[in-house]
């Protein structure tokens, strides 16, 4: 077995309720609930982040690097995704936003999807000259990536391997800085603003073998509620960056990170993209299940309304992505190297533009190794699953009946834990009602199975 | 382990839906990948057929931890010339139908290439048993 996957999304048990929340709405079944908490299937879980905005009490929270970091860094820089000053109430510029940025103490801002304008000749060139598995999927969003490891081992060799956006313009900020500017790389730390878990996962541990060119990860909810400080108390001074002044993405480097932008850059073709976690998993069920022809691209996000969506973002996705659109018509349909000095190290980028190793698939239906022992265990669990009730209460603990069943075969759970097969021994007396509370207990925790809630009630 | 799926003749809207379970089954048992796909291949091809042709037919499934066996047996208008069909390109379907891309004969070559073994018995008014295995080991 592999090592187990890193995660950014982490419980705070003081503040947790033990809702299950998390557990009923998880897309790959990684949560369950013992003692009255959640706990986390490393294996399972693909940091979507479905269950941070499922909890009703934010006892979820996503972990990143301490902002000291960036004081102790002697050269630190931004990396933008361009989804951030879209966040923002419409009367504040960009020029503030970025102007408050500087305030905070970096050097530059570089927009993540400057390397759009190389990626997208990149992408089309793929496609047009596919002759192996068709359709390429998109590795953009790595939460999907994940997805496709644990639940679609199948599609793992369809995926693009071409290095996204926020590794791309990392590449080229490190090689501008170390080469034009002449600052020693160890000075140099790129700080990447991220608007998902998904994203910090993949820089702490990415799929493959590679390391990633990003020195530390900052939240975007967090970085936002600094620059709307800055900006409230006026702290900031107008300015402008020598290096970055053009800040001028071309309209399909803004859309790229909204729903489409993938599949708006190529020309030709039948080309899909889907947005939410759930639709992403039923449609990558069907293309399992059927031989879908001829879809030579499939863009493929976690968040509804892609990074608008992200579950760090401060603001409503639809606001975000309707600022991200008006800045998309005032921007230019097409950029050259004079405006994108990216384009002038299309060379470098060409040179580590794929991502090395290969990203392993890792099934987490199988239920063993040994497959007469796989064998043995799916019959035991079809057959428990056929005595429970189908009604997927949760009060067990598991996502669903099912989920309990490999759960009793896999010897993580007991058969008593499902309400009705309680009653039902109780009924025939095979269990006392001691025992049974002991079982809720051991599932929901001492507090709400208190006897002191009836006298609470006045029953 | 034995599961019976039945499935209704023009009931296009749940084509598909025994092969997608059985694909879950296969990879609780970790069968390869590449033979999760074939089989999942051969049985959506002959369950879309029964739903195409026949008025109604089951499908039994027989899982063992080395092979799974398929049977399709469907009441319908059986398969005049079996070898003839089994062969790539050769389709009884009308001009109409292949206009609209239906009917490219490849509908048998298609299952045999994705089975280990394929058995096919027709009786022309009665219908077609499509009897196929595919073990998980080389």
């Amino acid at each position: 077995m592999a090592e187990d996957f890193h995660h950014a999304l982490k419980f705070k048990y003081d503040l947790c309720i033990g809702c299950a929340h998390c557990t009923g709405i998880c897309p790959t079944m990684a949560i369950h609930i013992e003692d009255g908490h959640p706990q986390l299937n490393p294996n399972r879980c693909v940091d979507c982040g479905r269950c941070y905005q499922a909890c009703p009490v934010n006892a979820i929270y996503i972990e990143q690097d301490d902002f000291e970091t960036v004081y102790n860094c002697k050269y630190p820089v931004l990396l933008l995704p361009s989804i951030f000053t879209a966040q923002f109430e419409e009367k504040i510029k960009e020029k503030t936003i970025l102007s408050a940025l500087y305030h905070l103490g970096f050097k530059h801002v570089f927009e993540v999807e400057k390397s759009v304008d190389f990626i997208k000749e990149e992408m089309q060139k793929t496609v047009n000259e596919n002759n192996g598995f068709k359709p390429i999927i998109s590795t953009f969003c790595p939460a999907i990536v994940r997805l496709i490891q644990v639940k679609f081992p199948v599609l793992v060799q369809n995926l693009y391997l071409l290095k996204p956006p926020l590794d791309l313009t990392a590449l080229y900020i490190r090689k501008l800085l170390t080469e034009e500017d002449n600052i020693p790389v160890e000075d140099i730390g790129i700080f990447y603003v991220t608007p998902c878990a998904a994203k910090i996962a993949a820089i702490k541990s990415p799929a493959t073998e590679e390391e990633s060119y990003v020195t530390g990860v900052i939240n975007m909810n967090y970085l936002y509620n600094k620059v709307m400080r800055v900006i409230k108390q006026g702290e900031y001074k107008l300015c402008e960056d020598s290096r970055t002044h053009n800040h001028r993405l071309s309209k399909s480097s803004l859309n790229y990170t909204l729903t489409g932008g993938e599949v708006n850059l190529l020309k030709n073709g039948r080309n899909l993209a889907i947005d939410g976690i759930h639709n992403v998993s039923d449609f990558l069920e069907k293309l399992e299940d059927e031989d879908i022809q001829d879809i030579g691209y499939l863009e493929l996000r976690a968040c509804d309304e892609s990074c608008a969506g992200g579950i760090l973002c401060a603001n409503n996705r639809f606001l975000t992505a309707e600022r991200q659109r008006k800045r998309m018509q005032r921007s230019p349909d097409e950029i050259d190297a004079e405006d994108n000095d990216l384009l002038n190290y299309v060379d470098h980028l060409n040179e580590h533009k794929r991502v090395l190793g290969e990203v392993e698939p890792r099934s987490m239906d199988k239920m063993d190794d040994n497959m007469a022992v796989a064998m043995q265990k799916m019959r035991k669990a079809f057959e428990i699953n056929q005595n429970l009730p189908q009604v997927d209460c949760r009060i067990c603990g598991y996502q669903s009946c099912k989920a309990l069943s490999e759960a009793v075969v896999n010897g993580q759970a007991e058969i008593e834990q499902c309400v009705f097969v309680q009653r039902a021994l109780e009924h025939s007396e095979k269990l006392s009602f001691l025992d049974a509370m002991r079982v809720n207990i051991k599932i929901w925790g001492a507090k709400k199975n208190d006897p002191a809630i009836a006298k609470n009630l006045n029953l | 382990m034995d599961f019976i799926y039945h499935v209704e003749g023009g009931d296009f809207t749940n084509a598909g839906s025994t092969s997608s379970e059985v694909k879950r089954m296969l990879k609780k048992l970790g069968v390869s990948p590449e033979i999760v796909k074939r089989t999942v291949v051969a049985l959506y091809e002959a369950e879309v057929n029964i739903v195409a042709h026949a008025y109604r037919g089951d499908i039994s499934v027989n899982l063992e931890e080395d092979r799974i066996h398929i049977i399709l047996a469907d009441e319908g208008p059986g398969i005049p010339n079996v070898d003839w069909a089994m062969q790539k390109g050769n389709s009884t379907a009308s001009p109409k139908v292949r206009e609209m891309g239906f009917g490219a004969g490849m509908g048998l070559p298609n299952i045999k290439n994705n089975s280990d073994e394929l058995n096919i018995q027709t009786e022309v008014g009665k219908g077609t048993t499509i009897d196929f295995t595919n073990y998980f080991t080389h």
